[in-house]
């Protein structure tokens, strides 16, 4: 970003940006305005996706849901955040008062900080860092703090519960979580979240998930552990309403209640940016391969068309993935405690480091095999190319094409069809 | 003063400042807080001396693991009641002696510091490379290989030991 604001000095204020004393508040206010917008994002994203899902969790129920405010409904949210702000900010009397206070503060810091690396497009995020997943997994460890906070400052037994089964599980599931983001980590050789997607390409045969088998079934186990460091069913145990009320939310009111659900429907960004970054290939633009894209940098004419189409993409996939998490939820039942915990330890974590272990040693071999060609993404023509081409047509299209037939029989032989009138 | 400068005074004087709240706060709950935002401005420090990955580390494995088994055990003890006035025992003198000997290296290594500046600015190949996660993760495989080694031997030992512990017939 520095390079872009020294330009910016350079040719509309004519100064110096070296020398000149006033960039030091260049780089400030650029600073604030960049946090303020995306945190701003953040919470509208959040409060759209709050109405999406309640829209989809009706349509599966086959009810209607919010439909009044605004097109459609899609003001909702604005509505009850507005309603939630002038409701009554109830502090319980025999609670850690302070503590009970700044607990959701926590968590909205966690969930705000994730978007200093997250990338939208090409070129398109407030930093690139060489630590880039690291500082991602480091800084949502916030919000256990804050879930934790909360469960003990409430002194309320089902907040309590709560918090304590939410440390258990984040805690957990950021084990296995980070092994198997290892997989993707080992085939880009890098943390950098740009250079993860720049290994990567444009079509589903070059994405991570569909190049080795390793990656493949990392891609469904990191999906979980996401899951799960999320808060979402079949994970949400922290606050399973059937058991403890509203687990380490119970005592909240107001505006501190929403800020729990602000950051967790802004989570489902994060998880899914995460996931589509990881192992679908990111911002990645079919038909402009890698040597285009390096052209374009050498000569310093990328189009403009590109970073918009390359945004499109990315936010393409990042919705598509919410959808399915939504989906998740609203299908499956809640697991029980034992079962959380036996997932993880022992499925999760050894299938993690056997994957990664077998990532590394594909690594070595593709490097003994195909030398410097072995790393980033392979044209068709290549041996490389052909191997993830033969892997994609085995691992996904053909699958792909068996469940669609095996619906589509479904729907013949029972009548049935479908009916997406009411929405 | 530079603007590097101005944040290492800001980052220095939060990290003693909440340092000393961990010592002094009477609730177990606020010393915890106050750790975790202790190692948050240590990792500050970290950032400024072009350390990302100590300061991403930092924040990883202090503030979130380490910190989130500290309020766990502290809610399972839910302490309510202050702790009686401290008595001599063996424990607290090593305790004690152990702190003031870290202290005196800590001290010591003022003297080691190099007094001309070391113009890495200026060596822009060694900025762009230093701190990163391949440097560190060469210097830890190749030059301290053994520590390393030796650290993760200890881990272990400690997991071994954590399950003897709570499970006396395996």
């Amino acid at each position: 970003m520095q390079e872009t604001l020294d330009r910016l000095i350079r040719e509309v204020l004519h100064e110096d940006p070296q020398v000149w004393a006033g960039s030091w508040v260049v780089y400030a206010a650029a600073l604030l305005a960049v946090g303020f917008g995306l945190t701003v994002f953040g919470a509208l994203v959040a409060g759209l996706t709050s109405w999406w899902e309640r829209r989809i969790a009706a349509r599966m129920q086959s009810r209607i849901g919010p439909n009044r405010v605004g097109p459609q409904g899609t003001l909702q949210f604005l509505a009850d955040a507005l309603k939630l702000i002038v409701k009554e900010d109830l502090v319980p009397p025999e609670s850690d008062q302070m503590l009970f206070r700044i607990a959701p503060y926590f968590v909205m810091t966690g969930f705000a900080l994730t978007f200093v690396v997250l990338p939208f497009g090409y070129h398109l995020s407030a930093t690139r860092m060489n630590v880039g997943l690291f500082y991602l997994i480091a800084v949502t460890a916030l919000v256990v703090v804050g879930i934790m906070l909360s469960g003990w400052a409430s002194n309320s037994k089902w907040a309590l519960f709560g918090g304590m089964r939410a440390a258990a599980q984040v805690v957990s599931y950021e084990i296995p979580g980070g092994m198997l983001a290892l997989v993707p980590i080992l085939m880009a050789g890098s943390l950098d979240l740009h250079e993860i997607i720049r290994a990567q390409g444009g079509f589903p045969w070059d994405w991570f998930v569909f190049q080795t088998p390793w990656g493949f079934i990392a891609f469904f186990l990191f999906f979980a552990t996401q899951l799960a460091e999320g808060n979402r069913t079949p994970f949400d145990l922290p606050e399973a309403e059937s058991e403890l009320v509203a687990g380490y939310m119970t005592e909240y009111s107001g505006i501190r209640f929403g800020y729990y659900f602000l950051a967790e429907w802004g989570n489902l960004w994060v998880m899914s940016a995460v996931i589509s970054t990881l192992f679908l290939g990111g911002w990645q633009v079919p038909f402009v391969s890698a040597e285009t894209l390096a052209g374009w940098e050498a000569a310093g004419t990328v189009p403009v068309a590109f970073y918009g189409v390359s945004t499109a993409v990315f936010v393409t996939k990042v919705v598509v993935l919410m959808n399915v998490i939504i989906w998740v939820r609203w299908t499956l039942p809640r697991i029980r405690v034992d079962q959380m915990m036996s997932v993880c330890w022992k499925y999760l974590v050894p299938i993690g480091m056997g994957l990664v272990l077998l990532a590394a040693l594909t690594e070595v071999l593709s490097f003994q095999l195909f030398g410097d060609a072995a790393k980033g993404p392979a044209p068709l023509g290549t041996p490389r190319g052909a191997l993830h081409l033969a892997f994609f047509a085995v691992a996904g299209a053909v699958p792909t094409v068996l469940f669609f037939r095996k619906i589509f029989r479904n729907i013949r032989l029972t009548g049935d069809r479908i009916d997406l009138t009411n929405w | 003063m530079s603007a590097e400068a101005l944040l290492f005074y800001v980052f220095a004087l939060c990290t003693v400042v909440s340092a000393g709240a961990v010592v002094l706060a009477r609730g177990p709950m606020t010393s915890a807080m106050s750790l975790v935002a202790t190692f948050f401005f240590l990792a500050g420090v970290y950032a400024l001396l072009w350390a990302h990955t100590i300061a991403v580390l930092q924040v990883l494995v202090y503030a979130g693991a380490i910190m989130v088994l500290f309020l766990f055990v502290i809610m399972l003890l839910s302490m309510t009641e202050p702790e009686p006035a401290m008595k001599l025992n063996v424990a607290r003198v090593v305790g004690a002696l152990s702190a003031v000997g870290l202290g005196a290296a800590l001290i010591a290594s003022f003297w080691k510091l190099p007094t001309q500046p070391m113009g890495w600015a200026e060596d822009s190949a060694r900025a762009a490379a230093f701190g990163t996660l391949k440097t560190v993760g060469e210097i830890i495989y190749t030059r301290y290989l053994l520590p390393f080694e030796s650290v993760s031997l200890l881990l272990l030992a400690a997991i071994v030991g954590a399950v003897v512990v709570a499970k006396p017939r395996i």
